[in-house]
């Protein structure tokens, strides 16, 4: 085989290789957990819904005029060779430039009035996105930080705000106002099974309304480039129903879990002796760090480091030794920790469901 | 021809001293740890003096590292006493007064030891190639640490002018005023 048959053939697979990926891509677009097509509450259907309705439209225009243009080629190549500088090159027909002129009108026309309703179908459904509110709804406090998420569930009563981050929980078929805000840097929250992105700027709070309506775990992921490890910065929306979430606010209301063996008692003394107590808060203990994620309820948390490890011991130890190795960057500092004093750390995290 | 070499030579070295600068260790061993053994505040010593070695602190040339210790002086309170820079409950650090020492090692010991009249120790509490960040960054609030390299805008609103175009100060030992 030439070596042009060669690179042929490779640029023939490449191109193959290229398509197949597209369409597993264009596949695996109609489900998941972090799906804009994938509607988990109204907000996100009246979304989905404008996206097909644009879809379809652009679609059959984008058909029709290749239609008109392929016709249009065949027409073309069956009417006899005129050789150019002939008197032939420009017929007048005065019916025919009339015909052509009503069509060509009638084209325009028909585009303005998609385009119109085009404009109106995104008018509608902003104002439905924007209708959204309820008196008395729960308010979440979400602050973007590099790179993770807070989230305070907001009370009159201050002993029973609710500090947690990177998940928060939502009741299912209730209207909850999410308050965001950014700790440094300009952020995006996006949780694209729920609604449409709504960007952190620092010093300037908004507040965004959100519905599930369908039980789920949806993932959100920051969506303005914020840094080193923007693309770690995710969270997990839990939507579940009244009677669960009631469950979860009042477990997460309570105080830390209070150790009970022996290792738990010295991995309390490890956090609070050691880095840890600098950064993190335990409700119940006196950590009460505000630069990094509050731990009170760690253990009930699906992923640790915004979403960038699974919770689980093994990943812990991981991440609390050398977090620069899963997360470059990140403001967690490495730890010089004894095996002894390590085990009875991730006892004690362990224990703090 | 000459010229041209030295251009030449000139412009790499900027752009070696540049590579430095925007280095940014994210996996790194503090560069002096046990810099703290050989510390003293007191230049008498039994058996006549031990050798004063000078140790140099390579975070005072790298933005990175100046600029984490920017923020660890506000995460970890330094902000609380110092203000910042200009004192409050604690001693201002943007003048050339130091009753401890000005020197990268003197000032790590003071952060990792404590000082009387109120400075906590912060032993065990900031890991040490933290510590040396705020060593680079507290020394770049009197112009000790390269101006190339220091902070030269702030996040929030800030009256004073940045690290980088502070006026470097001599720095004087002075005696506790209690």
């Amino acid at each position: 085989m030439s070596r042009r048959a060669r690179e042929h053939k490779a640029w023939r697979f490449n191109v193959g290789a290229g398509v197949i990926l597209l369409m597993l891509f264009a596949a695996s677009g109609c489900r998941g957990s972090q799906n804009v097509l994938n509607p988990g509450g109204s907000q996100a259907s009246h979304i989905s819904n404008l996206w097909w309705f644009y879809f379809w439209i652009t679609v059959s225009i984008y058909c029709l005029v290749l239609i008109f243009l392929i016709s249009a080629i065949i027409r073309t190549t069956r009417k006899p060779f005129v050789p150019a500088g002939s008197r032939e090159v420009l017929p007048t027909n005065s019916d025919e430039e009339r015909r052509k002129t009503i069509f060509i009108g009638a084209a325009i026309g028909l585009s303005l009035a998609t385009l119109f309703v085009l404009f109106l179908a995104d008018l509608f459904t902003g104002r439905s996105l924007h209708s959204l509110r309820a008196a008395d709804a729960l308010t979440i406090k979400v602050t973007g930080h590099q790179w993770w998420w807070e989230a305070v569930y907001e009370d009159q009563v201050a002993s029973n705000q609710v500090t947690t981050a990177n998940e928060i929980h939502l009741p299912v078929g209730k209207p909850v106002q999410i308050k965001l805000a950014s700790h440094d840097v300009i952020h995006s929250f996006w949780v694209p099974n729920l609604h449409g992105k709504k960007d952190l700027i620092p010093g300037h709070p908004t507040t965004l309304w959100i519905q599930a309506d369908k039980a789920g775990v949806y993932r959100g992921q920051c969506a303005e480039f914020c840094g080193h490890q923007h693309a770690h910065m995710r969270l997990l929306v839990v939507a579940e129903d009244e009677e669960y979430f009631q469950q979860w606010l009042s477990r997460e209301r309570s105080n830390a879990h209070i150790p009970e063996t022996e290792n738990q008692i010295h991995g309390e003394k490890v956090f609070l002796q050691t880095t840890c107590v600098m950064c993190h808060a335990i409700q119940g203990t006196v950590a009460n760090g505000k630069v990094g994620p509050n731990l009170t309820h760690v253990a009930n948390r699906r992923m640790l480091a915004a979403g960038r490890i699974p919770n689980a011991r093994g990943y812990l130890a991981g991440w609390i030794l050398d977090p620069q190795h899963l997360k470059p960057g990140v403001q967690m500092p490495q730890h010089n920790l004894s095996s002894d004093q390590l085990q009875a750390l991730l006892d004690y995290l362990e224990s703090l469901n | 021809m000459k010229s041209g070499f030295g251009l030449l030579t000139a412009s790499f070295l900027i752009l070696i001293s540049g590579c430095k600068r925007e280095d940014r260790g994210f996996r790194v061993s503090a560069p002096a740890a046990n810099a703290i053994q050989a510390i003293s505040l007191d230049p008498i010593h039994p058996g006549g003096a031990s050798t004063d070695e000078l140790i140099k602190n390579d975070y005072e040339e790298n933005a990175y590292a100046l600029s984490e210790g920017k923020r660890l002086y506000s995460q970890m309170n330094c902000v609380g006493c110092h203000a910042h820079g200009g004192g409050g409950m604690g001693v201002p650090l943007m003048d050339d007064k130091w009753i401890y020492g000005s020197r990268p090692e003197q000032v790590f010991a003071t952060i990792v030891e404590g000082r009387p009249n109120g400075m906590p120790s912060f032993r065990g509490k900031i890991p040490d190639y933290q510590v040396w960040a705020l060593v680079a960054y507290v020394r770049s609030m009197s112009g000790l640490a390269s101006q190339n390299a220091a902070p030269n805008r702030d996040d929030h609103m800030h009256l004073g002018p940045p690290e980088s175009s502070r006026e470097q100060q001599s720095p004087k030992d002075v005696p506790p005023t209690k």
